[in-house]
């Protein structure tokens, strides 16, 4: 076999066996729950068969390894339970699907992060790369410490100085970021550009530092001083000679980033009230409504392993030594 | 050399050379060439320091201490103001110093405790304990820590000793693997098998022969861990679900009295009320980062050509 599709495949492997273990630890965070929750969620008012039918509706009953395959088997179908609140001592059920009311918000985290990554991974790696070929210069210079800065300021110190400037001294954008399904692209867009900028500030920073490292790191081997040496112009060392070898470092910079921006995005929500993944998963932490919790944090941590998979495969895909082996 | 300089003497500049600086002389003289950044830092922190320790001294009002005038602005008997039910902005500020800073270290310092340790039996083990280990951390690691933390404090609640718990054990496998790599390398080496042959004990290898080889990239780290730490903490807060009222904290307060950012235009004081605390957390966040890269600097000799 081609040593790109082996490497590529273990990698692969790896990557659902984490997913797997990952979804055992969120699974068996019900189990850590202490006491019987049953009487918690419902008050203590509730009757005894109330009680009963909400155990026997988690499964309580049954063993912990078929309530695992259970879950897993209905989680893939899209079923994700159902939440805690909206329940009575009285057995009347007014609960939703945790899948309702994920579902629409998960729609508008992606949008979120989307935005702020066509934004932020071309500006970052231009910043990355111009800041590596004109090292020391005053613009170097002037980049590098306030990008530094940017990196000690919490993501919500960030939120509320442009929310100071933008959108209460000089009023020019909203504040707050309610979109709803029936809003149109453009007020989406106007809507979530103070959001997007946070996230923007906060994840240029960090990518643009580490292209800045790979590049420099790139750069200082000696075949490229060789080609240089042979007379090539800057141009062409770069695009024929470094570019090929830089690939890998760039696109694990945008993944690790990327998946950065999924944590990243839950304190922005929250601040400008945008209707995300990230909020309702704060509300239901505040709540203890730990089915809607179990299904945020799958869908964040699925993200965040699919990403770092995608940059290790493209980081071996790109891997000119694996290419072309000898 | 005894009383008398009059003459000169060879063998007295040699016995003065020879003269072992003490350890506070060293650190007096490695301060003296550190660079006004890492100046800045170390100021930064030892103010930050002062107002945590003597904070019942110097906050004017209570840390808790309600008065009948909710939103007072800046100057006059409140200088920075009045919170959301009437609370002292500056003593809660000055307290909030104590409890953020304070359980801030305690979770970096256990986080250190339980990843140190795993980390240099692992490398001292290097067989099935090794690897177990490094898989549990890798897997722990697939998870964003705040998505982590979030979800652990749904379960077992927000108090301050779970809050503390939750993060040094989530920040415990970054220690975990940083200890476990610079251990390798000394692992190896002579002296400690020699130590072995001996006949000493794993926790005196661990101690005595290991930890004092390892310690510069330990402490940086510990600079940067604090950083993360805080801000995780802070966040957490920010969010409702770390720190719970009436403990004044940085993180909390900034979402108490965010809604008078919206004032902005028509009084700008008001709208600083809630950057102040945020700003105290990025000014020690800035410090701290500050000197580890100058301790950095200093310990590993490297030069920073890029």
């Amino acid at each position: 076999m081609h040593p790109i599709v082996s490497t590529v495949l273990k990698r692969f492997v790896l990557g659902v066996m984490t997913l797997f273990l990952v979804s055992l630890i969120i699974f068996s965070s019900i189990q850590m729950l202490p006491g019987d929750f049953g009487e918690a969620v419902l008050g203590q008012a509730a009757l005894p068969e109330t009680v009963k039918a909400f155990r026997e509706e988690l499964g309580l009953d049954k063993p912990a390894w078929q309530r695992y395959l259970n879950w897993v088997a209905s989680v893939t179908q899209g079923d994700l339970g159902t939440s805690f609140s909206g329940r009575a001592a009285s057995g009347i059920d007014r609960s939703r699907p945790v899948a309702d009311l994920v579902a629409p918000r998960l729609w508008n985290t992606l949008f979120l992060a989307g935005m702020t990554a066509v934004i932020a991974v071309p500006l970052s790696l231009f910043l990355g790369i111009t800041t590596a070929l004109y090292r020391n210069s005053i613009y170097d210079r002037v980049i590098n410490s306030s990008t530094l800065t940017t990196i000690s300021f919490p993501e919500f110190f960030v939120a509320y100085i442009l929310i100071v400037l933008f959108a209460s001294v000089w009023p020019i954008l909203p504040s707050l970021a309610n979109v709803t399904e029936a809003t149109p692209l453009g007020e989406r867009i106007y809507k979530a550009s103070l959001p997007a900028i946070t996230l923007t500030l906060v994840i240029v920073a960090h990518m643009m530092r580490m292209t800045r490292a790979a590049i420099i790191n790139l750069m200082a081997s000696a075949y490229i001083e060789t080609a240089r040496l042979k007379g090539l112009s800057r141009s062409m060392v770069i695009i024929k000679h470094a570019l090929p070898n830089a690939w890998a470092p760039i696109a694990t910079v945008i993944a690790f980033n990327l998946a950065y921006l999924v944590v990243g995005v839950v304190v922005v929500e929250v601040v400008f009230v945008y209707p995300g993944v990230g909020q309702l998963m704060v509300d239901a932490v505040s709540s203890r409504d730990i089915p809607v919790v179990q299904a945020c944090a799958l869908i964040f941590a699925g993200t965040y392993i699919l990403l770092n998979l995608i940059a290790d495969i493209i980081g071996i895909v790109t891997n000119p030594r694996l290419l072309h082996p000898r | 050399m005894s009383g008398d300089n009059k003459t000169y003497s060879a063998s007295g500049e040699v016995a003065l050379v020879l003269q072992r600086r003490t350890r506070a002389k060293r650190i007096w003289i490695s301060l003296k060439n550190a660079p006004p950044t890492a100046w800045f830092g170390i100021i930064v922190i030892i103010a930050y320091l002062f107002v945590a320790i003597f904070a019942p001294v110097l906050a004017p009002h209570g840390e808790a201490q309600v008065f009948k005038k909710p939103f007072e602005p800046w100057g006059g008997e409140f200088l920075f103001g009045t919170d959301q039910i009437g609370r002292d902005v500056l003593s809660r500020l000055i307290f909030g110093a104590r409890n953020t800073i304070g359980f801030a270290l305690a979770t970096t310092l256990l986080s250190f405790v339980i990843g140190g340790c795993l980390g240099l039996v692992a490398a001292i083990n290097r067989s099935w304990l090794d690897q177990g280990l490094s898989r549990v951390v890798d897997v722990l690691m697939a998870i964003p820590s705040l998505i982590f933390a979030l979800m652990l404090i749904a379960i077992f609640g927000s108090t301050i000793v779970n809050l503390i718990i939750i993060i040094a054990v989530l920040d415990s496998t970054r220690v975990f693997r940083l200890t476990r790599a610079v251990a390798m390398n000394v692992v190896v080496m002579d002296y400690v098998e020699a130590a072995h042959l001996r006949g000493e004990k794993l926790g005196r290898i661990m101690r005595r022969e290991i930890l004092p080889n390892i310690m510069p990239p330990l402490v940086a780290e510990f600079g940067l861990r604090f950083c993360f730490v805080f801000l995780s903490i802070a966040a957490l807060s920010f969010l409702g679900v770390g720190i719970q009222p009436p403990t004044a904290d940085w993180g909390s307060m900034v979402r108490d009295n965010a809604s008078l950012i919206q004032f902005a235009q028509y009084d700008i004081t008001a709208a600083l009320t809630p950057l102040l605390p945020a700003s105290a957390i990025a000014l020690l966040t800035i410090a701290v980062n500050f000197v580890v890269d100058w301790f950095l600097h200093k310990t590993s000799g490297l030069r920073d050509e890029h």
